[in-house]
């Protein structure tokens, strides 16, 4: 080996050993960096779990009160007939739905009772002509066609499986409505995530389907609600 | 701690992740989904309860009662009446589409004043009280002039109390000039007065008959009461009852006749005489009717005691089948066998009024057939033409005349109808433009138009607008921007008929004697008003004897007065049907076969019943060597409604190829011009020109062309406007010598490549 190998092999010696500590020092960095893309990961994960579970309904939903109080379970003690009273079916089997001032003014042509809303009401709508502005909470989308005769009068249905028991509500609650599509929210139910305990939780396509399949034993072709 | 780029990358992947945990990414879809079918601007049909208003259809004379579904406010279905005389629960295609009439836009939404040119389109809005007011000031200024005869109005009827309170305001300004849109109905009327020496309504009783000899009625095209028809239809076929169609070219009516006749076209009076020819020779005549009820069957004496051949004699010898094969293009076999049939059949009938009978036809044609039903003793009979009295429950006092107004009342008519020369007609209205256009000075100074739109329904549109152009002032009373309105100075629009109150008399056609009501189905959607009560306006606002002929509050007060104790149940039902009077009107029982209320002038032996003269068309044989004739359908309205968009959808592309309307043609004519299916050609007539497409077909004559009415509006909406060719642009009318009616039935025409 000559002198001028040595001298090389010293500096490959050098450069070897520089290499290794370099290697130390890269292999200590990578540790790092991948703790922080993990955390940087996850910062993204929460946050768009919090935007998509917590913020985003707040955004997507409007809420409005409906204009002027109401309790079923008061009208439920007064009227004879349950829901039927008010909700009736018309002499052509279609369905009354929300009632109209000429139902209430049956009973509240004079203020009944003390409460300052009763007074309002019968001030501003009675004696006006006005119809109450009611929001509704079940109304389906204009691209849904359903019949209550069809649930109720053939399927022997009783109101509150699709409603709940809002015969026992004392007040209304706040009118929630999609902010994209103008549908109310008890449609999509308020579980953002879709989730349902009871069957009145929500009233999408799926929630329709389901009960036909159970009862009917097929979930129904499309046709039958999208005339 | 060092953030870079893959930081980012991660927080991004972190986030996406995240996202697709949540709900948030399905729950958009769904939301996006339902967003997209609900566009807000997509109609939703209106929610709440249903109702029912009975009511009548306005949109063409034969008056079919009609049941509209309402929910809450909005009228949502027109259906048929069950139980209704005319139509009992059927409908035609124009009365279901009558709600685009109401909903849709071609409505005149309030008084309009014209501001631009006339016909511009230019208009100002103006309110009731200034309208009334400027034009009852005008109507009083053009009155003192001392020339109140020179009011007019144009009206579709003249039944029904708006057209007589429109009729007698211009009898107490002083104007004789009442115009009645012509019909096959004015014939009938011309020819039973004639005939039968009575003027009440022609009726058909169809249902009863067991064969039914058309002479170009479009019996399945729309013919006098169009849903009737096709009901009478369903009965013939299940009655085994036989209808023959005589007509050049193979309609809707004639592909469901038992047999077609092409015959050429203009020579039916020759055919039905041909037809008598066969059934007198043969004695096969009801010998019990013509000797009881008929004169001048035989040779017969006038009051100067001259002696006239009787129409048996005429027939005989003229009318040889030979020689009416010869005239008409139809085999003698088929002459006499239809002949036989005819005459063979216990209850037969014959009609004429070619198409939807829309138009008038000539007198001769008119009395030839007539006196094919005497001949069989079809008239007042069961299953044959019945002359139904007029209606007479509009019994208003004499109104009071000042001395301008007794003296207009004498003068006489401007369109000659009672006059001299045309003593039998009572209207006119196709002589109008002749008579205006030839004077220097419009005999009219102010017309009103109602329930008329004559610039698109009259012959010759050019000489029509021409002869409007120089009437100073024109008032329509449209509910829709229609070509006369468009070209008025005033527009005072009228509720459409879905929101007005108006009676209707015995529709034309019917055997019964009916009343009608029409009822508000909706409040009025728009600023218009009923022009009964505008009328009333008008009258009130000119004072004098004129305020006092109308004494009524307004249009409703005057309604339920006229109709006194009918009102209730009118109001209840919606018609009545008066009881039929046992014995048939002896007046009308008689028939006269030689027609002397217009032959007592000798010269005028020409226009008896049994004779026939071939037309003579306008133009030239040979630089117009093809017969333009025209043709109505079901889905077209021709007359002064426009066709809505619902209906128009409707119309075929052998009729409607995008915006041409196309003629039919042989195939063996076509082959000579050198055209084939779908090919633009140029149609000229002595009048004027078009450009439209050919349609092959072999279901007309070779050397003649048909061309659909109905079309070629220029006026209402973009559905409507600019589709087609009209056929009243493309020929000028042909007075008939005797009743003065326009008695057209076709053209000249020729055909060049565009
Ligand atoms: S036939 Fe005439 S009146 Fe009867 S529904 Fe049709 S348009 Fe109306």
């Amino acid at each position: 080996m000559s002198a001028s190998d040595d001298k090389l092999q010293e500096g490959a010696t050098d450069s070897a050993i520089n290499a290794v500590s370099r290697n130390h020092e890269k292999n200590e960095q990578a540790d790092n960096a991948g703790g922080i893309v993990i955390l940087f990961f996850i910062i993204g994960l929460a946050a768009s779990m919090i935007v998509g579970w917590i913020v985003f309904p707040k955004l997507l939903y409007s809420q409005k009160d409906q204009p002027i109080s109401f309790s079923h379970a008061i009208h439920n003690l007064e009227v004879e007939d349950g829901c039927e009273s008010c909700h009736f079916f018309r002499e052509d089997g279609t369905f009354s739905g929300v009632p109209k001032l000429e139902q209430c003014i049956d009973c509240h042509e004079e203020v009944q009772g003390e409460s300052a809303d009763e007074a309002y009401f019968v001030e501003e709508y009675v004696n006006k002509g006005r119809e109450v502005p009611w929001l509704i909470y079940s109304r389906q989308p204009d691209c849904v066609f359903f019949s209550h005769a069809a649930h109720v009068k053939k399927g022997e249905m009783e109101c509150n499986t699709c409603h709940g028991p809002i015969e026992d509500s004392d007040n209304l609650k706040p009118y929630q409505e999609n902010r994209l599509t103008g549908v109310s929210r008890d449609i999509w139910g308020y579980n953002i995530g879709g989730f349902k305990k009871n069957i009145w939780d929500r009233m999408k396509m799926d929630d329709c389907a389901e009960c036909h399949k159970k009862s009917l034993g097929v979930k129904d072709a499309c046709f039958v609600c999208h005339k | 701690m060092k953030i870079d780029r893959r930081s980012f990358l991660a927080l991004s992947i972190g986030s996406t992740a995240g996202i697709h945990l949540t709900p948030l990414p399905w729950k958009l879809m769904d939301d996006m989904s339902i967003w997209t079918q609900n566009w807000p601007w997509t109609p939703v049909p209106q929610d709440g309860a249903a109702s029912y208003v009975n009511s009548v259809c306005g949109l063409c004379t034969a008056g079919c009662g009609i049941r509209v579904r309402k929910i809450e406010n909005r009228a949502v279905k027109i259906e048929g009446l069950p139980g209704h005389p005319v139509n009992d629960g059927r409908i035609c295609s124009l009365g279901l589409s009558g709600l685009q009439l109401l909903y849709g836009g071609t409505r005149v939404k309030t008084p309009l004043k014209r501001i631009g040119e006339r016909g511009a389109g230019q208009w100002q809005k103006i309110s009731w009280k200034q309208v009334i007011d400027e034009i009852s000031k005008k109507l009083s200024e053009q009155r003192k002039s001392g020339n109140p005869q020179t009011l007019g109005a144009i009206c579709n009827s003249d039944r029904g109390t708006t057209s007589h309170l429109l009729n007698r305001f211009l009898t107490v300004y002083g104007s004789p000039n009442f115009l009645r849109t012509p019909s096959v109905q004015s014939s009938y009327e011309i020819a039973t007065t004639i005939m039968n020496g009575s003027s009440g309504t022609v009726g058909f009783d169809l249902e009863n008959s067991d064969y039914i000899l058309s002479f170009g009625s479009g019996l399945l095209d729309g013919w006098v009461s169009p849903v009737r028809m096709i009901r009478a239809h369903s009965i013939w076929k299940d009655k085994k009852a036989r209808v023959v169609q005589i007509e050049p070219r193979l309609s809707h009516t004639a592909a469901k006749a038992d047999q077609w006749i092409a015959i050429k076209p203009g020579t039916n009076a020759a055919l039905a005489l041909g037809i008598a020819h066969v059934i007198i020779k043969e004695k096969l005549y009801d010998k019990n009717f013509v000797e009881k009820y008929g004169f001048g069957f035989e040779e017969w004496k006038d009051e100067k005691g001259q002696t006239h051949k009787g129409f048996k004699q005429s027939v005989l010898e003229n009318y040889t089948p030979a020689n009416v094969a010869e005239i008409t293009g139809i085999d003698v076999a088929a002459i006499i066998s239809v002949a036989k049939d005819f005459a063979k059949s216990a209850k037969p009938v014959a009609l004429c009024g070619s198409g939807d009978g829309g138009a008038p036809v000539n007198l001769n044609e008119m009395m030839a057939v007539h006196a094919l039903n005497a001949l069989k003793g079809a008239i007042n009979n069961k299953g044959g033409l019945q002359i139904v009295p007029n209606p007479d429950y509009i019994l208003w006092p004499e109104s009071e005349m000042d001395k301008t107004a007794s003296k207009g009342i004498q003068t006489e008519r401007v369109d000659g109808a009672g006059g001299k020369k045309y003593a039998q007609a009572r209207s006119l209205l196709n002589r109008l433009p002749e008579v205006i256009n030839a004077s220097s000075e419009s005999p009219l100074q102010t017309l009103l138009v109602y329930n008329a739109n004559p610039i698109y329904t009259m012959a010759d549109s050019v000489a029509v607008k021409e002869a409007f152009s120089k009437i100073p002032l024109i008032v329509s009373f449209s509910p829709y921007m229609d070509e006369t309105a468009s070209y008025s100075d005033y527009i005072l629009p009228n509720h459409t008929y879905l929101e007005r109150y108006e009676d209707s008399a015995t529709p034309y056609g019917s055997v019964q004697q009916l009343i009608s009501l029409a009822r508000p189905v909706v409040d009025p959607l728009f600023n218009t008003k009923q022009t009964g009560d505008v009328i009333i306006s008008l009258a009130k606002a000119m004072g004098g004897h004129i305020a006092k002929a109308f004494p009524w509050k307004n249009y409703r007060a005057c309604l339920e007065k006229t109709l006194g104790d009918k009102w209730k149940t009118l109001a209840e039902h919606g018609y009545i049907v008066a009881k039929k009077d046992k014995a048939p009107d002896t007046a009308s029982a008689k028939f006269d076969f030689a027609a002397q209320a217009v032959n007592t002038d000798s010269k005028n032996d020409a226009v008896a019943p049994a004779d026939f003269k071939p037309a003579d068309l306008d133009g030239d044989v040979t630089a117009f060597p093809l017969v333009l004739i025209p043709y109505d359908t079901m889905r077209l309205a021709s007359g002064f409604v426009g066709t809505p968009p619902f209906v128009i959808k409707t119309v075929g592309d052998y009729i409607l190829k995008e915006n041409d309307s196309c003629v039919d043609i042989n195939p063996q004519t076509a082959a000579k011009l050198g055209l084939t299916e779908g090919n633009k050609v140029i149609l000229t007539t002595p009048k004027n020109k078009a450009s439209v497409r050919v349609h092959l077909s072999e279901g007309i004559l070779p050397g003649l062309i048909a061309l659909p009415r109905g079309l070629g509006h220029s006026a209402y909406d973009k559905f409507l406007a600019g589709k087609g060719v009209n056929f009243n642009a493309l020929y000028a009318p042909m007075t008939d010598p005797v009743s003065g009616l326009d008695m057209t039935w076709g053209v000249r025409a020729k055909i060049s490549k565009a």
